[in-house]
């Protein structure tokens, strides 16, 4: 007789799609051969590789089995999706005041496109991504889903290399810099799935200031955003990118974001987290070339029953390259947070310098928060450093300021806001620290 | 009449050890009262607890500030009502400028008396930091700085001292103002309480030493001992402390 040992955690249930949607998909957008081939080819991927679970380190802390694929991964029914649907201030430019280009989608469809016509003059490429693989695809081609995020790095990879229903294209011919910032805003009114997908690339010498934000109506019924962005910054170049996500309750996210930098290009990278009932978002940074420079600076505040699962990762993949992280975060209610950080350097990749650091605020006794610094470092010249610390709302500063005058509510609204500013100062556009520190005080405040 | 600050026969205990063992003291607007003692001798329990720190526990007696009762209202509403505390040990809190922190101090007063007010303009707010500030002697950078952060011993009671400037109390009190400062940083915050002195300021300075009262000229002396205030007078006494230390207080609540 044999003994069936009774597994302890079912798997997680995978979406429900079949390759006949990945056909479907390719016909309604009239895709070239080779893109529908490169989904199909994704779609026998994402078909051999395994959801994944409780038994890989990067999913091990994170459970989504709550997630209902009948619901959240339906396609998205929206026949006319209109820019009247975004509340205003949402176009309202977050990053200067003229914009390069604004592009909206609303259910993952555009719904709004504008750009300035000294982009086109300089040889600037800003659009959406079906428009760029059907008017450029000599530059789309070889670099979708090939140099940064690979269909084969996971199942929601290469569920989105299959899948992507839209995204944004941005690509700046080298020594072009492009001064006014372009604007990106995904919105979803209707409850579904959507894979959007970002594609950045700045030439060498070349200089751009893209911010995607990613919000959606409150509604519901779960939704699922399967995502990947990818940013290709050239020898010399210069991007700073900063993603803002704030999804209704019901949203899940997975996505794959990560950029390359080549020699002496230089990444400044924002990321705000404040939405979603759950995201699993893997964040990486290569620095190919010598002398390439990535800062990356999070912030997250989880409240309710809000999951948010970030793994970043910086290698050093050149001699004389740095990078410098910070994630700064709160869980409030019965929220949970976990973060976990990588920073690798290859064999005789001397002169590195990177650091990395996760600090937590846990501002109530049911929420859990997880922060995992790592280092591999194969190299022995080099300076690298990695800190994880975890604090919680001291009563000592906030009776300071309540002996002020300042009522106890403002007091220790003021504390937690002081806890986020060292992060905030990082963040070079004024409106993007104002509009995170609108998103701090709500939660803060309670809703 | 101005308003007084009227301590009666008030006990309190930090972890269930009695500290102020019935202490009784009256500070009227326009009076300056010192209150010098020994180390231990309950000083700046009696300062934390008038502030309404939540470490203590008031085991019995009464408070009244300005005809309220003040041990039923919170550090704010103490606040607001006119009572300041200058902290012994000011401590920073990161990523709150002096500036933001004097600004939502100043607005909570503002909303208490006008609550549609939008509290203080940019402009005025500017104006009113630049003046007391040039008052203390202080660059105007520290407005930018985080609070405390990285403050010098003097910088820090300056900083008290400004919060008191910006924020005109009623009462007083002076928690070791004196305290880790050297003699030029001594001048410069006496001369600032000094300015402010006048019939709309009642002030306890709490300290152990004669020389900041050299600056800051006390109309009343009190020593407390053991949790009680042993014994009162002028000025003298407290040039009597400096000659002949506690010890003869010590032998004569003892004795």
């Amino acid at each position: 007789m044999v003994a069936v040992r009774q597994r302890r955690t079912a798997a997680p249930e995978a979406p429900l799609y079949t390759r006949a949607d990945v056909e479907a998909l390719s016909a309604v957008h009239d895709e070239p051969r080779w893109l529908r081939e490169s989904r199909l080819t994704a779609w026998d991927l994402y078909l051999r590789l395994p959801m994944p679970g409780k038994n890989d380190e990067a999913w091990r802390r994170t459970d989504y089995r709550h997630i209902r694929w009948d619901e959240a991964g339906r396609q998205i029914e929206n026949a006319s999706p209109s820019i009247d649907v975004v509340p205003g201030a949402y176009l309202e430019p977050l990053i200067g005041d003229r914009q390069g280009g604004v592009l909206v989608f609303v259910d993952g469809k555009p719904v709004f496109y504008e750009v300035h016509p000294s982009l086109a003059e300089q040889g600037v490429v800003f659009t959406d991504l079906h428009t760029a693989v059907r008017d450029y695809e000599s530059l789309v081609r070889p670099r979708l889903m090939t140099q940064a995020v690979l269909p084969g790095e996971g199942k929601f990879a290469a569920l989105h290399a299959a899948l992507w229903t839209h995204g944004v294209f941005l690509y700046v011919p080298e020594n072009v810099v492009v001064e006014l910032p372009l604007h990106v805003v995904m919105y979803n009114t209707t409850p579904g799935a959507t894979l959007g997908h970002a594609l950045i690339a700045v030439g060498e010498n070349a200089q751009a200031t893209v911010l995607v934000d990613y919000r959606s109506a409150e509604f519901e019924d779960q939704s699922v955003f399967v995502g990947a962005t990818e940013l290709l910054v050239g020898n010399g170049g210069d991007l700073r990118y900063v993603s803002l996500q704030d999804w209704n309750r019901e949203t899940y996210e997975f996505s794959h974001q990560r950029a390359r930098i080549g020699s002496d290009g230089n990444l400044d990278w924002i990321l705000g987290n404040m939405g979603g009932e759950f995201i699993k978002q893997f964040i990486e940074v290569e620095l190919d070339g010598q002398g390439a420079h990535g800062r990356v600076s999070g912030m997250f505040f989880a409240d309710h029953e809000q999951m948010f699962d970030q793994d970043t990762q910086q290698d050093h993949n050149a001699p004389l390259t740095t990078s410098d992280l910070l994630f700064k975060g709160a869980a409030k209610d019965d929220a949970r947070t976990v973060w976990q950080g990588m920073i690798k350097s290859l064999p005789k990749m001397q002169k590195i310098d990177g650091f990395q650091a996760c600090r937590n605020l846990l501002l109530s006794d049911d929420a859990r928060m997880d922060a995992i610094p790592g280092l591999e470092i194969e190299a022995d010249d080099v300076r690298c450093t990695h800190a994880a610390t975890f604090g919680t709302l001291e009563e000592q500063p906030v009776f300071y300021l309540m002996s002020r005058g300042v009522p106890r509510p403002e007091a220790e609204l003021a504390v937690i806001n002081g806890f986020f500013e060292e992060l905030l100062d990082r963040i070079p556009f004024e409106r993007v620290q104002a509009r995170l520190r609108e998103s701090l005080e709500t939660k803060i405040v309670g809703r | 009449m101005g308003a007084a600050l009227e301590i009666r026969n008030l006990h309190v205990n930090v972890e269930d050890k009695p500290i102020l063992r019935g202490v009784d003291l009256i500070i009227r607007q326009g009076e300056v009262h010192a209150l010098m003692g020994p180390n231990g001798s309950g000083k700046s329990t009696l300062a934390n607890v008038l502030m309404g720190s939540p470490t203590y526990e008031v085991t019995a007696g009464q408070v009244i500030f300005d005809g309220q009762d003040l041990l039923e209202m919170e550090a704010d509403e103490r606040s607001r009502a006119g009572l300041f505390l200058a902290f012994q040990y000011p401590i920073s809190i990161p990523g709150v400028t002096l500036a933001n922190f004097l600004r939502l101090a100043i607005n909570a007063h503002i909303k208490a008396e006008k609550p549609d007010s939008k509290g203080i303009s940019v402009g005025d707010f500017r104006k009113l930091m630049k003046e007391k500030m040039d008052g203390l002697h202080m660059e105007h950078s520290f407005a930018g700085r985080y609070l405390n952060e990285g403050f010098s011993g003097g910088e820090k009671k300056r900083a008290e001292i400004l919060q008191m400037a910006v924020l005109e109390p009623k009462i007083a009190i002076l928690d070791e103002t004196d305290s880790g400062l050297d003699i030029d940083a001594l001048r410069v915050v006496s001369e600032g309480v000094v300015k402010l002195r006048g019939p709309n300021l009642g002030a306890l300075v709490i300290t152990h030493y004669q020389r900041i009262l050299n600056y800051i000229k006390p109309d009343y002396v009190h020593v407390m001992y053991q949790g009680q205030i042993v014994e009162s007078g002028g000025p003298d006494l407290a040039l009597q402390l400096e000659e002949a230390g506690y010890d003869w207080i010590r032998e004569k609540v003892e004795g």
